[in-house]
């Protein structure tokens, strides 16, 4: 198990995604962010799925308007990452995760 | 109002007025309208009223997307006009949804798309069943997205989804330095591009629109003036003018029965426009204020326009000669409204006429004195004004009576009112003041009236506190025209 200082802090990541449909898109963010917190966030976060084409009316509530979004409610303040999160290091920036430092 | 002409696009009423006659019918059904212009131009006010109109006029339920405002300072905005968009929510007609794109809370990594903003929107529309819808403005997405090709790419797929919905669409945009508008929207909506301006000329505001490009449909080139007051947005269509009018043989009074004699009916024919003119103090007002009085007492709706005195002014002065204008305007015959001419621009004078006949159906319209609005225009813009109100009167058959004052220079009459509207006018009468043995003698002179005779010399008239008398009439029957 990896352990990091700096997120060791009791506080759970909160994350939500936004998607619309099983597009490539939404399914490469998914695996990105399930990959980046599996790395950095272990035992630490939950990811809510929302797919906007079932419940559309949850989109003006987080302020949606790309596909696919990564909201981070929690921790405050509010986090948005709109892409599909290919570039890890804007994503870990963007929610303020401090990478967990590979073995060296 | 003409609807679509055969074989075009259809079209939808705005419900702005004025605007579905330029563009007769209103704007492209089912197709997006870019309604252009600067900051405070009333684009967005624009967009509101068109999404208004449509729920209270039409029955058309109306999305609002707003990329600018909340829906709370929306609301607070346009209650002023009287649009209360709270009440149209909560009846299930309108939809403001908010899109608030913050840059700061926002990071951007690889490939997404703006179907967020599609799913709200179909929502909203699908949620109360919109045939209209507002997007205000969507090019602030510029300033929160980093991305702009995917925007553009969205931008354009938007304005062709909402082709394929059928949903009739008004989008705003900021205009630019160069280009209608300053993310060029105007290259994604081909089929109608309305221009708003807003200048300030002589000091005095004056708000325009026009018509940039209509794609398969006639539509008036001009620029029109438009005024933004308490009933929102409304644009002065300019007449056309055609001499199709019909002719009144009815005669009506000059509200003064010893004038009357002098014309060879008796009177004047039922709506023809009248000049007076005259230097100060020569009674002018009075006259047009008999005018009133006897229109009134026909029991004719009439409406004077005083750019010099207040309505109480106007009454109070008028009691002096014997005159009581107090149970017309009680009765609600006669309107007096009095503005200072140099508090609004040309056009909001001629689009306040406008409304007013448009509300209180007058059949004698009174403006004491036309000469006050050359303060406030350009000389050509003031007697087009003239030449299109004495023929929105005429068209109507409403009595007018223009009263103007004019400067005696090398007993010529030089005045530009005078040169506009005197070919225009039916009756002219001048009236003027002479000096003699210390003594001031009013002279009054009928110089034309079409259609009848009457005497062309002077005839001297006095102002008692019992009204108007003629004084001393002149060998009359030598001088008769015609």
């Amino acid at each position: 198990m990896k352990v990091n200082n700096d997120n060791m802090s009791k506080e759970i990541f909160e994350l939500r995604l936004y998607i619309a449909g099983q597009t490539p898109k939404s399914i490469t963010a998914l695996n990105n962010i399930t990959r980046y917190c599996k790395e950095h966030l272990e035992g630490k976060y939950t990811i809510e799925i929302i797919d906007l084409l079932k419940t559309p009316q949850l989109a003006e509530g987080d302020q949606i308007f790309a596909i696919p979004t990564l909201v981070r409610k929690v921790p405050e303040p509010i986090r948005k990452i709109i892409g599909d999160l290919s570039n890890e290091e804007r994503v870990l920036v963007g929610l303020n995760i401090r990478p967990v430092k590979s073995a060296d | 109002m003409k609807t679509e002409q055969p074989g075009l696009f259809p079209k939808t009423p705005t419900g702005i007025d004025g605007l579905d006659e330029i563009t007769f019918g209103g704007i492209p059904k089912g197709r997006p309208t870019l309604i252009c212009g600067s900051a405070g131009c009333g684009k967005s006010l624009f967009g509101l009223q068109f999404l208004e109109r449509g729920i209270t006029r039409y029955n058309e339920p109306g999305v609002l997307i707003s990329f600018e405002e909340s829906k709370k300072d929306i609301a607070q905005n346009v209650q002023s006009l009287g649009i209360n968009t709270e009440e149209l929510i909560a009846s299930n007609k309108l939809r403001i949804d908010y899109v608030r794109v913050d840059r700061a809370e926002i990071e951007e990594t690889g490939e997404y798309d703006l179907e967020g903003i599609f799913i709200r929107l179909n929502y909203a529309i699908e949620s109360i069943g919109a045939k209209r819808v507002v997007l205000d403005t969507i090019e602030s997405l510029f300033g929160g997205i980093e991305n702009t090709a995917i925007l553009r790419a969205e931008i354009r797929r938007l304005f062709q989804w909402i082709k394929d919905k059928g949903i009739t669409a008004i989008v705003t945009g900021e205009r630019g330095e160069k280009t209608l508008t300053r993310q060029g929207l105007e290259e994604y909506v081909s089929d109608c591009v309305i221009l708003l301006d807003f200048r300030v000329v002589n000091q005095i505001a004056t708000r325009r629109l026009r018509i940039v490009k209509y794609r398969g449909s006639t539509h008036g080139t001009n620029e029109y003036p438009f005024l933004i007051d308490e009933q929102g947005i409304s644009v002065l269509p300019i007449t056309s003018l055609k001499l199709n009018h019909t002719v009144s043989t009815e005669i009506v009074s000059t509200g003064i029965p010893a004038l009357d004699k002098h014309f060879q009916k008796g009177g004047i024919p039922r709506g023809s426009s009248l000049l007076l003119t005259g230097s100060a103090g020569t009674a002018k007002t009075i006259l047009a204020s008999f005018f009133a009085a006897s229109s009134c007492q026909r029991g004719e709706a009439t409406l004077y326009f005083s750019f010099e005195e207040s309505a109480d002014q106007l009454v109070r002065n008028m009691k002096s000669v014997g005159l009581d204008l107090m149970p017309f305007v009680k009765s609600g015959k006669l309107l007096i409204h009095s503005s200072r001419p140099s508090l609004q621009g040309l056009e909001l004078h001629l689009l306040m006429l406008h409304k007013l006949i448009d509300q209180h159906n007058p059949r004698t319209v009174i403006i004491d004195p036309i000469s006050s609005l050359l303060n406030v225009g350009i000389i050509s813009e003031v007697s087009d004004m003239l030449v299109r109100l004495i023929d929105t009167l005429k068209i109507k058959g409403i009595n007018a009576f223009f009263t103007s004052l004019t400067h005696l220079t090398g007993g010529v009459e030089k005045d530009r009112t005078v040169d506009a509207v005197s070919s225009l006018a039916d009756v002219w009468i001048r009236v003027e003041n002479e000096m003699q043995d210390k003594h001031r003698l009013r002279g009054l002179q009928i110089i034309k009236v079409r259609g009848m005779g009457h005497p062309i010399d002077l005839q001297k008239f006095k102002i008692t506190d019992h009204g108007v008398q003629f004084v001393g009439r002149k060998k009359k029957s030598a001088s008769r025209k015609r």
